[in-house]
């Protein structure tokens, strides 16, 4: 899954401010994720990352400031569910799935095709759709449960079949909110593994409060403190930063 | 956009749904065997065998069969709404009646110069209130293909604009319960009063005849009924291959999260719309089925007590089962056939006890309690 994205960034931010009754939650931030990349953006409690990702989603209005989704989309100006066509996909914390449905049908349902009423009331797969979606259960691991009901999996199977669902609407960029909250450490390792993977071929950005989990994926973390972008770079650099060490990694 | 698709090696992932089979061979057997009984044997019993023979079937239970075949038709379309979009109607005994109505005002000009007034043109009812004329939603209601196309249309268009209003409010849940009770008491309240121009309170009856054929004879009572129940076949048949498809996949998810089929791309208030509408043409039909056969139609049809009670029949066999509340259809009307002659005092704490051992115990209703299927 490649994306056609030309040379330019896959997201820019720039400048923008976001105020809640005075309060800056977002000061003058300016961001650029380039195609392909995997980014971690980390801060501490009220560093404005949720603020962030509902900017570019489309659910808060920035004040002032530029949020640009490739060459052609001013987020700015569109609506969520226009922002979720022209292809931003999100995952929210707590995992959301068809628990009626098995695995293969939840990535079956979310498959990027004509979702109207009457063609889907004809759909039938195609090769090249099965092969996609069997495609996507190799990448997040549970092909051989592609005909559990999905209520049957642990947490963080749910985790992955939801990072999956958002894999087969081919976004062109996903944003994925703390994905590895409430996972043990062996799910954490193959959540990571799994983001990994993604890198190159999809853009990802990942808001993370595990500070070893950022470490173990990371090639460029932000780090955002009272709405700003205090510090910017690969996590070694990052992590000897006597500012990020100050606010947010502690001594 | 999507060129470089790894290689895959051993594709284990099999098709989402087992094939175009409805049914396997073995609950096929079944359904036939039951549609044979209703559709063969009752016939021959009622017709062929003599009166004095112990196996002589009578009216009562001829006509009992084909008001049970109805209303299982009714609980069919209501499993399709309640059981798989997950989408509670206490109103769905409008839909019933109006397909009712529209039949019954057919079977009313039927009647011809055979009614108590003998006027030919106007029903009785008509007469009695002295109307000269008959009012215009009256027009053409002599010609059987109009009042069975109105089966149809009536309860589909006031579903549709009812719907259209409520899914896109994003009414929900008990929300949308209550209002589709309010709906069904106001047109109860609307059809009672005399100047509706449906027979008020006594709604239609004494029908005659349907297309010529007497009503009180034994082999139209049999085709009626063999008609029920092809009614019913078809319409289980319609519902499976519904839900077996994708579409049923997306009305199911969104019963269990609506907000994620709206993030995976779709309109959930068209899926909503177009299940909600066939459902309430499915009982318009039922209506028009049941109104010859039971010999009457009223304001009472509409009663809210009515619409729950089809709602306590698909509880009773089993949500999203569709076999399963066929059988509670079954279960339901015919315990209240029996209760309401034998102790009629004890009924109406039958049905509340089923309903509370159902909603404790049995989850899965009736059904579930000897066939296990692996899903819903």
């Amino acid at each position: 899954m490649n994306l056609d994205t030309p040379a330019g960034p896959v997201l820019y931010l720039s400048g923008v401010t976001v105020t809640f009754d005075g309060f800056r939650a977002l000061d003058s931030l300016s961001l650029l994720v380039e195609p392909g990349e995997l980014r971690c953006i980390i801060g501490p409690n009220g560093a404005g990352k949720t603020t962030l990702m509902d900017v570019i989603t489309g659910r808060t209005r920035p004040d002032v400031g530029d949020v640009q989704y490739g060459e052609a989309n001013d987020l700015t100006r569109m609506s969520e569910a226009e922002i979720v066509h022209a292809g931003i996909g999100r995952k929210f914390q707590k995992p959301t799935i068809f628990r009626a449905h098995t695995v293969f049908e939840n990535l079956e349902l979310a498959l990027k095709m004509d979702k109207r009423v009457v063609p889907t009331l004809r759909a039938r797969l195609t090769p090249e759709q099965e092969a996609r979606i069997d495609e996507a259960l190799g990448l997040i691991g549970l092909r051989g449960k592609a005909r559990t009901l999905a209520d049957l999996l642990s947490h963080g199977e749910k985790q992955w079949l939801e990072i999956g669902m958002l894999l087969v609407q081919e976004p062109g960029l996903l944003l994925l909110d703390e994905p590895v909250a409430g996972m043990s450490d062996e799910e954490t390792a193959r959540t990571g593994e799994l983001l990994r993977s993604l890198t190159g071929k999809h853009s990802l950005v990942v808001v993370e409060h595990d500070v070893h989990f950022v470490d173990s994926i990371a090639r460029k973390v932000t780090v955002l403190h009272e709405g700003r972008v205090l510090a910017e770079g690969p996590m070694d650099v990052i992590r000897e930063d006597p500012r990020v060490i100050d606010v947010y990694l502690g001594r | 956009m999507s060129t470089a698709i790894v290689t895959l090696g051993s594709s284990i992932a099999a098709p989402a749904s087992p094939g175009r089979r409805l049914y396997p061979p073995r609950v096929w057997a079944v359904i036939l065997a039951a549609y044979g009984i209703v559709a063969v044997a009752i016939p021959v019993l009622h017709l062929a065998v003599p009166a004095s023979s112990p196996l002589h079937l009578s009216d009562y239970t001829v006509t009992l069969v084909g008001k049970i075949l109805c209303y299982a038709t009714v609980a069919l379309a209501m499993d399709l709404v309640w059981g798989y979009t997950g989408i509670l109607s206490l109103g769905h005994g409008l839909f019933f009646a109006l397909g009712g109505y529209a039949m019954g005002m057919y079977l009313m000009r039927a009647i011809g110069r055979d009614g108590v007034y003998g006027d030919p043109v106007r029903p009785d009812f008509m007469v009695f209130l002295d109307w000269k004329e008959l009012p215009w939603y009256w027009l053409g209601s002599e010609r059987f293909l109009q009042q069975a196309l109105l089966v149809v249309l009536v309860p589909g268009l006031l579903a549709f604009v009812f719907g259209w209003f409520a899914f896109r409010s994003r009414i929900r849940g008990v929300y949308f319960s209550i209002i589709t009770q309010a709906l069904t008491y106001a047109a109860m309240l609307l059809f009672f009063r005399n100047q509706t121009g449906f027979g008020g309170n006594n709604g239609f009856t004494d029908f005659k005849r349907i297309l010529g054929y007497p009503l009180a004879s034994p082999r139209t009572r049999v085709v009626l009924l063999m008609l029920s129940a092809t009614l019913l076949l078809s319409v289980l048949v319609l519902c499976r291959a519904l839900v077996l498809s994708k579409l049923g996949r997306v009305l199911t998810a969104i019963r269990d999260a609506e907000d994620r089929v709206r993030f995976c791309g779709y309109d959930p208030v068209s899926f909503k719309l177009f299940v909600w509408t066939l459902s309430a043409c499915i009982c318009g039909i039922a209506g028009a089925l049941y109104v010859p056969q039971v010999g009457i139609i009223n304001p009472g049809e509409m009663s809210p007590a009515n619409s729950v009670e089809i709602a306590i029949a698909v509880a009773l066999g089993g949500r999203g089962t569709l076999l399963g509340p066929i059988l509670g259809a079954a279960l339901l009307h015919g315990s209240k056939s029996v209760l309401t002659v034998a102790v009629p005092e004890l009924w109406l704490f039958v049905l509340g006890l089923s309903f509370i051992v159902v909603t404790r115990w049995l989850p899965r209703g009736v059904l579930g309690l000897f066939w296990r299927e692996g899903r819903s």
